[in-house]
């Protein structure tokens, strides 16, 4: 009897009862349905004629590249996802260079308040930018300062309402920069850094490297994994960002792609809803290619660490 | 660990590679927080440019003035619509991540089937979402009419509608859930489950007494990215699909606001959409910034009860 049992248990899986496995397939078909159904259904219909796609008819045509060059020639969605490309690496690069930097200060540094420092940087994880869209707005909008005396004297006072900016309004400046920093990068590579043995950057250092060898030919090669899980963690951020663009990028050829799909959906009088979908699967394709392809690094580097 | 053994000496250096993520910090997210305390000061109009400092007017008025039944009505069903995307979100990814986990053929083809939407943006779900259930045109009443013979309006039905909202978010963060529940299962010995079924537990025993404690961390961690997630990030969603409405039921007495309006979209529609007054919408930025401290503190206060942290 225990013998049975014990048999029963050790082999979870291959040694289950086929009506077991049979509802385990049924469950898993089921629940691929609801996650890939409605992403079936929009790549469905980007392949339809127009009549096709507001009939119920789930049968795929032969007009997908067809409403693909229309939506990305016609509907400006060729320029909307050059924007968003040009800003998601941008962003991605720079805040992953931004982290390395600050979490290697942070470990192999001597700093003065170093707690601090770390504490201040952490504290904007509180701080959503959603949140700051109405201060930033007055920021980035507004003309930049006529002259060195404006410029000193909005400085000098900090808790007035701002009164001058930096002129970005329509500029992929306005959707980089605020984003090139990251408190979840330096937290990430600090954790990482201080897992590796001191031994190691002390070696580096009595064969002469400097802080700038030892970073790139020491730390980044030993941190593949938390650079990946990072890249895929701010290209997807980034790529999905919405209200932040919607409120300073006034200019549709200036617009991101997840603002892009709403400016087609309004335009004329019907909506287009074969161009519509069709919009809406390419606007998923680049983070869904960074995902798959940094999959691994980012299951070693954040997934698997989340919970510690 | 090698905490405290700085290797390098030079703090020039030191300083030098924490300047830039400094810099952009204050400017960028330090001082716009600053002055979303300021705006929430005065009175001042997006279009027109105008400020003139008014002290606490714009909270009495979300408060207690003209603004505040409508403004009550939104801080509700904003905790309503995050407890709802939190709560049934992770009981479905919970769901679905132990199914990815069994042991069956073709276990890779589903895991990855069920983890890709890991790249689905608020905005994308929002723009299918809003086809498929278009009243006139969407494939779901198209079927509807053509079995039962209805076409509910989904999007004009105040609860149809703050249903379909709820339905397209849980939907949207499935393949997030879905990747970290993953990765915490994966994490779990099989001795520990095979050593309770020795013991005689049933399968609901064994998840009810060794996979569910050994997952709260993960869980701690995933209700609040979560939540985060519902109060903020469903932003585009909303904008796409209800931009906020339509009006709730009166005999609720819920018609002082669109039934989806969240806190974050009210926000929105204050300080950007139509009127432009960024005092109003500056207010809002300090109350949902100061809901932001009282749940990290929470996260904090209460991170280590009631959750189990395997071999330390």
């Amino acid at each position: 009897m225990a013998a049975r049992t014990v048999s029963a248990g050790a082999s979870a899986g291959s040694g289950r009862r086929p009506r077991t496995r049979w509802l385990i397939h049924i469950l898993l078909i089921l629940s691929c349905l609801v996650v890939t159904g409605p992403i079936v259904f929009a790549l469905i219909k980007a392949t339809q004629t127009t009549a096709q796609v507001l009939s119920p008819s789930m049968v795929p045509g032969g007009e997908l590249w067809n409403n693909v060059k229309t939506a990305w020639v016609t509907a400006d969605l060729g320029i909307y996802m050059r924007n968003s490309l040009i800003i998601a690496f941008a962003v991605t690069l720079g805040k992953t260079i931004l982290s390395l930097m600050a979490g290697m200060a942070l470990v192999y540094f001597r700093i003065p308040f170093k707690p601090v420092v770390f504490g201040f940087i952490l504290l904007t994880l509180m701080m959503p930018t959603q949140v700051l869209i109405v201060g930033l707005f007055d920021l980035v909008s507004k003309q930049a300062p006529p002259t060195w005396v404006a410029l000193l004297s909005w400085i000098a006072h900090p808790l007035a309402p701002t009164a001058y900016g930096f002129n970005w309004s329509n500029s992929y400046w306005a959707i980089i920069v605020p984003f090139l920093a990251s408190a979840t990068g330096v937290f990430l590579f600090r954790q990482h850094f201080m897992s590796i043995p001191v031994s190691l950057a002390d070696a580096a250092k009595i064969d002469g490297a400097g802080p700038m060898r030892f970073l790139l030919s020491i730390l980044v090669p030993m941190s593949t994994n938390t650079i990946g899980a990072l890249a895929v963690i701010q290209f997807v951020y980034v790529w999905n960002q919405y209200l932040w663009p919607l409120v300073i990028i006034r200019r549709a050829d200036r617009q991101v792609v997840q603002v892009g799909l709403n400016l087609i959906i309004s335009t004329g009088q019907d909506t287009e809803w074969g161009l519509v979908m069709a919009g809406a699967i390419l606007a998923l394709i680049p983070p869904l290619i960074v995902f798959m392809l940094l999959q691994e690094q980012f299951m070693r580097g954040f997934a698997l660490s989340a919970e510690k | 660990m090698n905490e405290g053994t700085p290797v390098f000496k030079s703090r020039m250096t030191g300083w030098l590679l924490l300047l830039p993520t400094l810099v952009i910090l204050v400017i960028f997210l330090y001082y716009p927080a600053v002055q979303s305390f300021v705006l929430s000061m005065y009175r001042s109009n997006l279009i027109l440019g105008t400020r003139r400092f008014i002290g606490l007017e714009n909270f009495r008025q979300l408060f207690t003035g003209l603004l505040a039944p409508g403004y009550r009505q939104v801080v509700l069903q904003s905790m309503v619509f995050s407890a709802s995307v939190v709560i049934l979100g992770l009981a479905i990814s919970l769901a679905f991540a132990m199914l990815a986990n069994q042991k069956v053929t073709g276990s890779r083809f589903y895991r990855l089937l069920l983890i890709w939407p890991f790249a689905l943006s608020p905005a994308i779900a929002g723009t299918i979402f809003s086809f498929l259930f278009n009243p006139q045109v969407g494939e779901v009443n198209q079927i509807l009419s053509r079995l039962f013979g209805i076409a509910p309006r989904w999007l004009d039905n105040p609860l149809l509608a703050f249903g379909l909202v709820v339905g397209a978010a849980i939907w949207k963060e499935l393949g997030y859930n879905v990747v970290f529940y993953l990765a915490a299962l994966q994490n779990i010995p099989g001795e520990l489950s095979e050593a309770a079924a020795i013991d005689g537990a049933n399968a609901w025993q064994r998840f009810r007494a060794v996979t569910l404690p050994l997952l709260s961390p993960m869980t701690f961690f995933l209700v609040f990215t979560n939540l985060a997630y519902a109060f903020f990030e469903v932003f585009g969603l909303i904008d796409i699909l209800t931009k906020g409405g339509p009006v709730g039921p009166s005999a609720l007495n819920l018609d002082n606001a669109g039934l989806t309006t969240t806190m974050i979209y009210r926000l929105y529609q204050d300080g950007f959409g139509g009127n432009g007054s960024l005092g109003f919408a500056g207010a809002q930025g300090v109350i949902l910034l100061l809901l932001v401290a009282v749940i990290t503190v929470l996260q904090f206060r209460y991170g280590g009860r009631n959750v189990h942290y395997g071999g330390g």
